[in-house]
Parts: C-alpha cells; sequence; structure tokens
C-alpha cells in the first residue's frame, strides 16, 4: 500500500524540513555525467574538497578523506579543481552507462 | 514627541527605532532616501544592525531572505523599479514564510521614464505572498512600518508598507512620533520559526517540492495570508493603546446614510475628504472608504462595507492595461457580485505617474458616482 501523503494542514510553515532523513533517502547521484575518482596514494587529506563540495558529498571519517559518496555526488567537478595542483588526487572521467 | 519630517525620513527614522538585526540593500537610485538615512543611523553607531550595502535589489532581496532564515529581524527598503528588479526574490521570501519588512516609496514603472507617484510597483508584486499597505499620511506611513514588523513577525508573512512616492515621500509634515524605548518594548525581541544557522537543530530550507507537494504547500500559503487578518487586527488595536492613534483595515469618512462613496488608498484620501466635506456641505449624502490593507484582501469586511451603498467609484492609482477596469475595482466588482443589495460600481484611473488628483478631481470622481451613470467602463481621470 501506498503511504498516505500529507494534507496541507499537516505541512510545515513555509516548507521548513525538519526530519532531514527524505534527504538522504533521496539518492541524487544518478544526475551524474561526470565521476571523480579519488586516488587514496596521492591524497594528502587537507579536505579542501570537502570544504568546498556543494553537496556534502564528500565522506570524511576521523580526520581522513573517504572519497566521494556517489548516492549523492552530482559530479560538478568542484573537488578535482580545488585539489591542490601537485597533489591532484580527484580525477574526473566520463560516467559510463 | 512632535517633529517635521518627510516620508522618507520618517520611515528610516521608524527603522532606527525598530533596530533591525540585518538591513540589505540597494543604497542608490531607484531606492529612495530611506536607505541613505538608515546607512547615516549606521555609521553614526545609533543602531545595532549588521548593515549590507549590496550591487541590485535583486541581492538585497536575496541577502535579506538568507538573514531573515537565519532568525534575523530583517528590513530593507526600495520604490519603483527596484521593488521590480526584486520580483523574483519576493516570491521566496512569501514562499518561506519569511517576515521581511519593506517600506516602499510607490513609484511608476517604466517606460516612459517617470519616478514620480502610482502603485504600479506594488500593485506588479500582488501576487508574491507579501502583505501590503498603503499609508494616506506621512503619519501614518511611520505608525504602519511599525505595526507591520509585528504584524510579520506574528503572521510569519513578509510585508510592504507603502507611501506614496514624492507625496508623501519627499514632503514635509508634522509627525508625532514614538520614543524610542517604547518601541523596543512594544516590538519585543524577535522569536523566529526557525534559524538556518542552529547546528544543533540543522533544517532544510527551500526543498524541491513537485507534483505532489506543490500545491498544498502553497494552499497552506494561501491560509496563511488569511489567518493575517484578525493578526492585523490586534497588533492595530495593541498600537492605539500605545500611541493613541486608531487605525482600521478599512476606514469610513461619513459615510453614515451615505448613498454615494468613492473608494481608495494611499494619500489621495485626502483630496477624497475634502470633496466628500464640499458635497456634504450641499447636503449630497457621500461619503469615502479607504482600504488601508490590500493584501491580505479583507473581503468580507468590505462586503459588509460597501455593500449598503447604492453607488461605488473605485479609484485605481494603477491600470492593468486593458483588463475590466482598474485592478483594485476588479477585485471590488467580484466581491459584491453575490451581495444581496448589489450597488452599482465604477472605475475611474488616476494620478498615473504622479499626474495632480486634486480636490477638484476627487470631487468631479465624486459627483459623476452621486449620479449613478456612468457610460464608459474606466475613466481616465485628468487625462488629456
Amino acid at each position: 500500500m501506498k503511504p498516505r501523503k500529507k494534507t496541507w494542514q499537516e505541512l510545515p510553515c513555509g516548507a521548513i524540513i525538519e526530519d532531514l532523513s527524505a534527504v538522504l533517502e533521496n539518492k541524487t547521484g544518478a544526475w551524474r555525467s561526470m565521476r571523480p575518482v579519488w586516488k587514496a596514494d596521492r591524497c594528502i587529506n587537507c579536505l579542501t574538497c570537502w570544504i568546498y563540495c556543494p553537496d556534502s558529498a564528500i565522506m570524511v571519517e576521523d580526520g581522513k578523506m573517504k572519497g566521494p559518496d556517489y548516492n549523492y555526488c552530482k559530479g560538478c567537478g568542484i573537488c578535482a579543481n580545488v585539489c591542490p595542483p601537485k597533489v591532484h588526487a580527484i580525477e574526473m572521467v566520463k560516467e559510463q552507462k | 514627541m512632535i517633529l517635521a519630517k518627510t516620508g522618507n525620513e520618517a520611515m528610516a527614522y521608524a527603522m532606527r527605532q525598530i533596530n533591525p538585526d540585518v538591513v540589505a540593500a540597494y543604497p542608490i537610485t531607484p531606492s529612495t532616501e530611506i536607505v541613505q538615512l538608515f546607512a547615516t543611523y549606521v555609521n553614526d553607531g545609533l543602531v545595532d544592525t549588521e548593515f549590507v550595502p549590496v550591487e541590485s535589489e535583486h541581492s538585497a532581496m536575496a541577502a535579506c531572505i538568507g538573514s531573515a532564515a537565519s532568525g534575523c529581524r530583517t528590513m530593507t527598503a526600495t520604490a519603483s523599479q527596484g521593488l521590480a528588479l526584486m520580483h523574483e526574490m519576493l516570491f521566496i521570501a512569501g514562499g518561506l514564510r519569511l517576515p521581511i519588512t519593506v517600506p516602499i516609496a510607490s513609484r511608476s514603472l517604466s517606460s516612459p521614464l517617470n519616478i514620480h507617484c502610482d502603485h504600479s510597483d506594488s500593485f506588479a508584486s500582488r501576487d508574491s505572498g507579501w502583505m501590503q499597505f498603503f499609508a494616506e499620511t506621512v503619519q501614518e506611513g511611520y505608525d504602519t512600518l511599525l505595526q507591520a514588523v509585528k504584524i510579520a513577525e506574528m503572521a510569519s508573512l513578509p510585508a510592504i508598507v507603502s507611501i506614496d512616492g514624492f507625496i508623501l515621500s519627499h514632503c514635509m509634515e508634522r509627525i508625532d512620533v514614538l520614543n524610542d524605548q517604547d518601541v523596543r518594548d512594544w516590538l519585543g525581541p524577535y522569536k523566529p520559526n526557525y534559524n538556518l544557522l542552529n547546528l544543533e537543530h540543522p533544517i532544510l530550507i527551500g526543498p524541491a517540492a513537485l507534483q505532489d507537494y506543490y500545491f498544498e504547500f502553497k494552499r497552506s500559503q494561501i491560509e496563511g495570508m488569511r489567518n493575517a487578518l484578525p493578526v492585523i487586527k490586534q497588533v492595530t488595536q495593541d498600537f492605539n493603546q500605545l500611541s493613541g492613534r486608531a487605525y482600521g483595515i478599512v476606514e469610513e469618512y461619513r459615510c453614515d446614510d451615505a448613498r454615494a462613496v468613492i473608494l481608495l488608498m494611499g494619500s489621495a484620501c485626502g483630496a477624497g475628504r475634502a470633496a466628500v466635506d464640499k458635497l456634504r456641505h450641499e447636503g449630497k449624502k457621500v461619503g469615502m472608504v479607504k482600504l488601508r490593507v490590500f493584501r491580505p484582501l479583507p473581503h468580507g469586511l468590505l462586503k459588509k462595507t460597501l455593500s449598503g451603498f447604492k453607488t461605488i467609484g473605485v479609484l485605481d492609482r494603477v491600470d492593468a492595461v486593458n483588463s475590466y477596469g482598474g485592478p483594485l475595482y476588479t477585485e471590488i466588482t467580484s466581491l459584491l457580485y453575490d451581495a444581496v443589495e448589489k450597488p452599482r460600481v465604477f472605475s475611474y484611473v488616476y494620478g498615473l505617474g504622479g499626474k495632480e488628483f486634486t480636490p477638484e478631481d476627487a470631487e468631479a470622481v465624486l459627483r459623476s458616482v452621486l449620479t449613478g451613470k456612468k457610460e464608459e467602463l474606466v475613466t481616465y481621470v485628468g487625462v488629456r
């Protein structure tokens, strides 16, 4: 059975979403046409990509880069662009269908 | 305290007393002096406001939206093309239900280029989900701006307070201002519904809501606008307690036993009163109805007020370019359509681009309303 959708009276004022789980459930990575490929051996864990990623799609654990989260990454290439040129730990490649 | 202030000065003075957390504004023309005067207060350290001078009105409203979403009491000011340039962002502030308050000096829109009064700018923003108040005098503009901040915050809706460009914005009037502490106590601290910067309680604003949710959110916003009417009533009553100055949502002038009335908004009500006085002196049963609040449209109140008259002349200081009469006229005829005793309603468009609307013009309109006959659909008052 389909879940019942909220009526207008039940929706939050100003469309403010306090329960953010829906954002996680809604996997938007399929929009991607370019994919960032992370090379762990080159990465210096400066986390510049994490700061700049507009979609919070860089995974970090204990202060260490863990790679892009392909469930949400849209492939904009900002991470590859801000990765220090000498490091060059992220490369954009064409997404294979 | 009694002061001599132009409309712009009075609005800036009210903003100083309101002491908003953030004012983001485009500080030169087409904005009026309001922003410039407020910037002086900022420079002199008389307010605690974070003043953000931006590169356009579009950016001004965008910055105001960000500020208000972060839980700050937020204001800006603009006029004419400036409000038009904000247009896209006005809808976003409306949809997010952000209580941003904006005094505007209502002025015409180009082309041809004209900097003088009419209501084209505010009417063009009619459907953006903002409350709209129109002031007759500088005093009323000052008072209404103070009220609007409180109403906006209580109703979770943004508000435009219009003073007529030049006629009020640049003319000096004797006004009675409240003292600073009274204003601050009366407004109290702003308690926002949410704060985007609160990391303890993260939220998402401006989500996508497609075919399955957009309409439901809009329906909720429409209800919010409807619910603003009792809030406006309550705040104007509270303000009366504070200031001794009483305002209505719809105000009647010499309407007892009147058969013919004119309905208008803004500074032209002054000419309307003079015309009513003159015809009353001749024994004619005429009156004037002033509409202070255009959005939310107080249709129940208007229907109750207007359905007893024989004839009504609705005066629009804006034209909707070949609609069936002026835009205010069409709203009035719609709301009277199912009235039991239907008055005859006539459309007059006046004062575009600051064309003078004198007591004699108002008198001519009132006499034509009194005849109960009118041949053309719209009378363009004073057009050669």
